[in-house]
């Protein structure tokens, strides 16, 4: 140890005093995310607005939580919901469960369900934690809280996130991107 | 020199407003440290509360005063409740002597509080006594650790003390006197006594962040190694009591080094005497804080060993060539010569840069 390391460390916190912080004050302003975030799961639409997903139930199979449960149906021909056969009547998500390690996406022969970015889900109720195709469709902004909290102050429903861009995966999906208007 | 006296409603006056503005400044500097060594770190520090986190301090007051208020089992309880009242009152008594403008210059009165003939000793005395605080709450804590804070914390005093006490008699022997309005007005005459002391000015330096307990020197706390040391046993306001302390002793030793060594409220150029006395103090305090940010704590040996076998023999050849110096009635410039010449051999040290020596093997 030197005098000169001494008088050269006093530089460098010098330096440190004079950039900016590394923080992110959280609620305040938001979390930067990766593109490929794995959080709430985001049920895709086809561009002609049909549901991609076909009620296979292969995303349940491959789940390693068992959080998802899908009960299938026919489409009607003359007002299909899906692009199938069949759709997903019921499909539901238990977000206690989930461990959002996105096997569904891996497994899902259409790629209708993707992992999206909202991951401020916490909740009082167990029955609230449990995610339907209402939570979950593409056009829906935010989480169910998110969403309450929304509904009862009148404001439109801020995320916690930007992300640098949108990844073709979860297309029609609106996020906030880093630079775009939040 | 003798200034005309105030009358006592306004010496009471005044020490009431050293009082008070002592413990606010306390507050803020809490605040102002936290916030500056977060910056130092990258980080934001304490900004929850009020504008700018303004008002942390008085949420800190509140928490402070309402926690529980523990009194150990072990312990000696007269003591242990006496002994940060006792350094309190000691640390708010050093501040008064210290002039902060011209004679006459607050509203008439005086801008200080106690001017003393002993002034430097007084200070001295006091600033000292206050260490008593610190150990007797280590020895009533009826804790190992405490004990532990409180011995560090008058062993280092023993080591540090003399040569903050003898850096201390270089200006005295330079001004003739230990009155601190006298060092002052000498200072303003003949200039800087940093100028004509530098070795002693350094010395002083460190020694009163060791006297301040501040961070190369903070062996009484050594928060990782003796869990806050001699306040480890102490909660709630008592506690509090403790940080006022030493945020006290803090600001009482960033505006002496100003005072004795810079000029105290004078300035060659542009004086304007508070605000370049309140500058002074600002600049220690940023200093200070800029240090805890930098550097490490030393080993309690190593302080030890830098108290007696640096601090002291620096501060003693450098008292003996300004006794010198005024013995011979030899001009004061040589003293000016010799401060510059040792700031340079200072540069030199700082500029030198040996190669690390490898220990061990290893080609």
């Amino acid at each position: 140890m030197t005098l000169k390391a001494l008088a050269q460390s006093l530089g460098i916190t010098l330096k440190y005093l004079f950039s900016k912080p590394v923080t992110v004050p959280y609620p305040d302003a938001p979390v930067a995310l990766m593109p490929r975030f794995h959080g709430r799961h985001v049920l895709t639409r086809h561009p002609n607005g049909l549901e991609k997903c076909i009620g296979c139930s292969l995303c349940a199979a491959a789940c390693p939580a068992y959080a998802i449960y899908v009960e299938p149906a026919e489409n009607d021909p003359e007002h299909p919901v899906s692009a199938g056969e069949r759709y997903a009547k019921v499909y539901e998500i238990n977000m206690l469960r989930c461990i959002f390690c996105g096997l569904c996406e891996e497994a899902c022969p259409t790629g209708a369900i993707v992992l999206g970015y909202d991951f401020e889900m916490a909740d009082y109720q167990y029955s609230d934690l449990i995610y339907g195709k209402e939570d979950m469709l593409v056009d829906v902004v935010g989480t169910k809280p998110q969403r309450r909290e929304a509904k009862m102050t009148g404001k439109a429903v801020k995320p916690g996130y930007v992300v640098p861009y949108v990844r073709p995966e979860l297309e029609g999906f609106k996020a906030p991107t880093e630079g775009g208007k939040r | 020199m003798n200034y005309p006296l105030d009358p006592y409603w306004m010496a009471a006056l005044k020490a009431l407003l050293v009082v008070v503005g002592l413990l606010t400044a306390f507050a803020f500097m809490t605040l102002i440290e936290r916030r500056l060594l977060a910056r130092f770190q990258i980080r934001m520090g304490p900004n929850r509360v009020g504008p700018l986190g303004l008002f942390q301090p008085i949420a800190d007051a509140i928490k402070s005063i309402f926690k529980e208020d523990l009194v150990v089992e072990r312990a000696d309880k007269v003591i242990f409740v006496l002994a940060p009242l006792i350094g309190v009152v000691f640390a708010l008594l050093a501040f008064g002597a210290i002039p902060f403008g011209p004679p006459g210059s607050f509203f008439g009165f005086q801008p200080w509080v106690l001017n003393l003939d002993l002034g430097l000793l007084y200070l001295f005395a006091v600033s000292e006594m206050a260490i008593y605080g610190i150990f007797l709450a280590g020895w009533a804590s009826g804790s190992k650790y405490s004990l532990l804070g409180s011995l560090r914390s008058s062993a280092s005093l023993i080591s540090y003390e003399l040569g903050l006490g003898i850096a201390l008699l270089s200006p005295v022997l330079l001004v003739g006197s230990l009155n601190l309005n006298d060092i002052v007005n000498w200072q303003q005459e003949h200039g800087w006594l940093a100028l004509y002391a530098f070795p002693a000015f350094l010395v002083y330096m460190i020694a009163a962040l060791a006297e301040a307990a501040r961070t190369p020197f903070d062996l009484p706390e050594a928060e990782q190694e003796l869990v806050g040391g001699y306040h480890t046993e102490y909660s709630s306001i008592k506690w509090a009591l403790f940080q006022m302390t030493e945020y006290i002793h803090f600001i009482t030793a960033s505006a002496l080094i100003p005072t004795l060594f810079l000029g105290g409220w004078t300035m060659p150029f542009w004086n304007v005497p508070y605000l370049w006395m309140f500058l002074k103090i600002a600049f220690f305090l940023f200093f200070f804080i800029w240090i805890r940010a930098t550097w490490f704590r030393l080993r309690y040996d190593q302080l030890l060993r830098f108290g007696w076998g640096f601090l002291f023999p620096v501060a003693l050849v450098w008292f003996l060539v300004t006794a010198l110096v005024v013995a011979l009635d030899l001009p004061r410039s040589y003293l000016l010569y010799l401060s510059l010449a040792t700031l340079l051999v200072l540069l030199g040290a700082v500029m030198y840069s040996p190669k690390p020596v490898r220990k061990g093997g290893g080609a």
